[in-house]
């Protein structure tokens, strides 16, 4: 065999092996690596004539480099483009291609939406607004409107399993239904804009959308229908029920038409309640150690650490009554008033808290822990009024000119006891 | 949501019986069920079921109800405060 063909070796075993140049007949060494390009790797089995440019080709047997290479890019692939997971392909329609969308969540999507749940990646975990479709829709199928914020969508499509509907996703930037409604995002005059810009009316024969209930709060019907000739059917408020409202002839019974707030939906709201505390709490220990240190010798690096750990275990004992128990448990604990129900937690919480460290705490240093703990839940349950479905704004700024006052009482109190008490020993 | 009571007497939720053409569509929109259509007629069966998010206001046609709407949210309350109502304020 000579160089087309003369390889004392066989081609392109280049892993760690020593090979031949094609180039200059001299043997290199190679840690398993590819060489550059063009330079080596004739992994053809093609004899060739004379001097030919030698570049690698795809359909070789033999493992090149390393490990196999990937698979070929599909037919969706596009330059400038990334092909998004849980789009399936593409459909041609009157309109243009639109996305065929996964029923199923695939495990990068409940990464990204468990990740969401701790505030991670939180004002990014959006899709691109537009058309997409699941099933095989046609001009009689339904259409159904989402916001854009990635948990949103995700949850609306795995719940159409086997069901053939183009989905609208409005430029809600990234936000819920519900808050984008709130906050005039998912309103009107985006539904009207996007049914528009797909060119809706060219894609199906009827003129109906349905809207999840809570858009309510921001899309008003009649002026959909006026401006842009498609009437609105309210749908129900949980994509789980899409199915049953589409079977009952898109009729949603009282159960799917109110909010519900279980166990579980609370739980869920609880870790992105704590993430939101971190950078805060990095304030507030660095302000205990410090008020801590405060004695009769000034300031003493001993007292910081140690009453410091004190009020630190309190502290933390105030957050995990206001952001865990009082979420948790909202219905069984009494009074109305978020601030009050977080005030009863986080009493409980400061009297275990007085429990653990009753032998190296005076009169003034229990009651400045119980008040410090009883303060932090008092507040941080009023700041879960935001993350429920049921506390109107008017409730919540009445309680609010009541609570905060007493908050920042108990902590000035607490302060002062907790000082004096370092003068007390 | 019978567990989950807010406040009493606090709602800004009001409707104009007169104007009311009676269509439905408040208690069609409704996430609490604070309305029922009676002979032609919307009324307010459970006051302060209300969290005044506004939806009823926003899909009455003949402009029967009023209610200021708003997200009944401490931190958000509490930013409108520091920062003044028209400021753009982060929020939930």
């Amino acid at each position: 065999m000579d160089k087309q063909g003369r390889g004392v070796q066989p081609l392109c075993a280049c892993g760690g092996l020593k090979m031949e140049s094609p180039m200059d007949n001299t043997l290199q060494e190679k840690d398993g690596c590819c060489p550059d390009r063009g330079s080596l790797c004739a992994c053809s089995s093609e004899k060739k004539v004379g001097l030919q440019p030698i570049f690698p080709t795809a359909n070789q047997d033999e493992v090149c480099c390393g490990s196999p290479p990937g698979p070929e890019s599909g037919p969706f692939e596009r330059p400038g483009y990334r092909l998004l997971n849980f789009v399936e392909d593409f459909m041609d329609t009157p309109v243009g291609s639109v996305p065929r969308v996964k029923t199923h969540l695939d495990p990068v999507d409940h990464i990204g939406n468990v990740a969401v749940r701790w505030g991670i990646n939180r004002d990014h975990h959006a899709v691109a607004p537009g058309l997409y479709c699941v099933g095989k829709p046609d001009r009689e199928s339904p259409v159904l409107v989402t916001a854009n914020y990635k948990m949103s969508f995700d949850v609306l499509r795995k719940q159409m399993a086997g069901l053939n509907a183009w989905i609208l996703v409005l430029d809600t930037r990234g936000i819920n239904v519900w808050c984008a409604a709130g906050k005039n995002l998912f309103s009107t005059q985006e539904i009207v804009h996007r049914v528009k810009l797909a060119r809706l009316s060219h894609l199906v024969n009827h003129r109906r959308i349905i809207l999840p209930q809570l858009a309510a709060t921001g899309v008003a019907a009649y002026r959909v229908k006026k401006d842009s000739g498609f009437k609105v059917i309210w749908g129900p408020i949980r994509a789980r029920d899409i199915i049953r409202f589409l079977e009952n002839g898109m009729h949603a019974d009282q159960a799917m038409r109110r909010v519900t707030f279980s166990f579980m939906e609370r739980l869920t709201l609880v870790p992105v309640e704590l993430s939101a505390l971190i950078k805060p709490t990095l304030w507030a220990l660095l302000i205990i150690f410090i008020v801590s240190g405060v004695g009769s010798h000034i300031f003493t690096f001993s007292g910081a650490w140690s009453r410091g750990f004190m009020v630190a275990a309190a502290y933390a004992a105030g957050i995990l009554a206001g952001a865990l128990a009082a979420p948790v448990l909202l219905p069984w604990i009494p009074m109305r008033a978020f601030a009050a129900k977080g005030a009863i937690t986080g009493l409980v919480g400061g009297i275990a808290v007085i429990f653990i460290f009753k032998a190296s705490l005076n009169v003034w240093a229990a009651p400045a822990l119980i008040l410090i703990t009883t303060a932090i839940s008092s507040y941080l349950a009023m700041n879960f009024t935001g993350s429920t479905p049921f506390t109107s704004p008017s409730g919540v700024e009445k309680e609010m000119r009541k609570a905060i006052p007493l908050q920042l009482g108990a902590v000035v109190v607490a302060v002062v006891l907790w000082v004096g008490s370092a003068f007390m020993n | 949501m019978e567990n989950f009571r807010y406040l009493r007497g606090v709602s800004t939720l009001e409707l104009d019986v007169p104007a009311c053409i009676g269509c439905g569509m408040c208690e069609l929109v409704c996430p609490h069920g604070v309305f029922a259509v009676a002979d032609q007629k919307a009324k307010i069966c459970d006051f302060d079921g209300c969290m005044e998010c506004g939806a009823c206001a926003k899909n009455c046609p003949a402009s029967a109800i009023r209610v200021t709407p708003g997200v009944g949210c401490a931190s958000y309350i509490v930013q409108t405060w520091i920062r003044g109502k028209n400021a753009t304020v982060e929020c939930c």
